[in-house]
C-alpha cells in the first residue's frame, strides 16, 4: 500500500483524539482519548518501518526492526502509565464525587 | 482491488467510524466497548503489515488489559449517561472546530510530500515475526527492557499508593 494512505488514516485517528480531548468533560473518556492518539502514533511507526524495509532490502536484512521495538516500548509506557492515570481518577471521584475535570479547578483559588 | 486493498479499506474505515463513536458517545461503557473496536482494527493494519508480534501485544495489552482496567473502573463509579452535565455547547463547537483545523494544518502539509512512490510493504517481510524481534529485543534492547521493568514496579508502587485510602 502506498505510505501516504497510512500517514493520512494516522492523521486522522490522532485528530479525532485531540478533538474528544477538547470537547469532552469526563476524565475517563479523556483518557481513553489520549490511547487513542498513541495508536494513531504507533501505527504510522509501523507502517514507516516497514517502508524503509522495503528501501533497504537486501542491504539491511534487519531495517525496521528499531521502530518495532520502539512500538513495543510505547505500549509498555501507555500500560504503566495508563495504571497510574486511573488510580489518580479513583482518587479524584473520592474526594469530589464526580470525574468532570470542570471541577478540578482548587489552583485557581 | 485486491484482497489487500478491500481490507485495507475496511480496516480503516473501521478504525474511523468507532474512533468518532468513542468521542460521540454518551455512555462511558459504550464508549470503552469502541475503543475496544478501534484496538482491533488497528491490530488488523498490523497483521497486514506482517507485524504479527505487535498485533498480538497489542490485542493482550491494550483490549486485554488496559480496556478490562478502564471497565473496571468505570462500573466502580457507577456512571452512565447523565452524568456528564451538557453545558456550554459553544465549548464543544470550539473544540470540534480546533481539531478540524489540526486536520486541516496536517493534510495540507503533507498533501505534496514526495511520497508518491514510497510504498509499506504489506504481508511479507519478516521483521515483524516474533523471532527477529525476540533477538533485537534481547540483544541490542535488553538494558532498557530491564529499565522498563523497573518503570512497571514503579508504577504499580505509584497506584497502590494513590489509590490507597487515606
Amino acid at each position: 500500500m502506498p505510505i501516504n494512505y497510512y500517514i493520512f488514516l494516522s492523521v486522522a485517528l490522532f485528530c479525532i483524539g485531540v478533538t474528544g480531548v477538547l470537547t469532552r468533560r469526563n476524565a475517563i473518556i479523556i483518557f481513553m482519548c489520549v490511547e487513542l492518539m498513541l495508536n494513531s502514533v504507533n501505527l504510522l511507526l509501523v507502517a514507516f518501518s516497514k517502508m524503509h524495509h522495503l528501501a533497504l532490502i537486501g542491504k539491511h536484512a534487519d531495517a525496521g526492526t528499531n521502530a518495532q521495538i520502539f512500538v513495543f516500548f510505547i505500549m509498555v509506557v501507555a500500560a504503566a502509565e495508563v495504571s497510574v492515570g486511573l488510580a489518580i481518577i479513583v482518587m479524584m471521584y473520592r474526594n469530589t464525587h464526580s470525574v468532570d475535570v470542570n471541577f478540578l479547578n482548587r489552583l485557581k483559588h | 482491488m485486491g484482497m489487500t486493498q478491500i481490507l485495507f479499506w475496511f480496516l480503516s474505515v473501521l478504525a474511523l467510524f468507532s474512533a468518532i463513536m468513542v468521542v460521540v458517545s454518551k455512555n462511558p461503557v459504550h464508549s470503552v466497548l469502541w475503543l475496544i473496536a478501534v484496538f482491533f482494527a488497528i491490530s488488523g493494519h498490523y497483521i497486514l503489515l506482517n507485524a504479527q508480534f505487535l498485533a498480538i501485544v497489542n490485542l493482550i495489552v491494550y483490549a486485554g488489559a488496559i480496556m478490562v482496567l478502564f471497565l473496571f473502573v468505570i462500573m466502580l463509579m457507577n456512571l452512565n449517561s447523565d452524568t456528564e452535565p451538557q453545558k456550554n455547547k459553544w465549548l464543544k463547537i470550539a473544540g470540534v472546530i480546533a481539531g478540524g483545523a489540526l486536520l486541516l494544518v496536517f493534510v495540507a502539509a503533507l498533501k505534496n510530500a514526495d511520497l508518491k512512490n514510497q510504498m509499506a510493504e504489506v504481508t511479507n517481510g519478516d521483521i515483524g515475526l516474533i523471532h527477529n524481534l525476540g533477538i533485537a529485543l534481547f540483544k541490542d534492547y535488553v538494558v532498557p527492557f530491564e529499565i522498563s521493568s523497573v518503570l512497571f514496579l514503579s508504577a504499580m508502587v505509584g497506584a497502590v499508593v494513590i489509590g490507597k485510602k487515606e
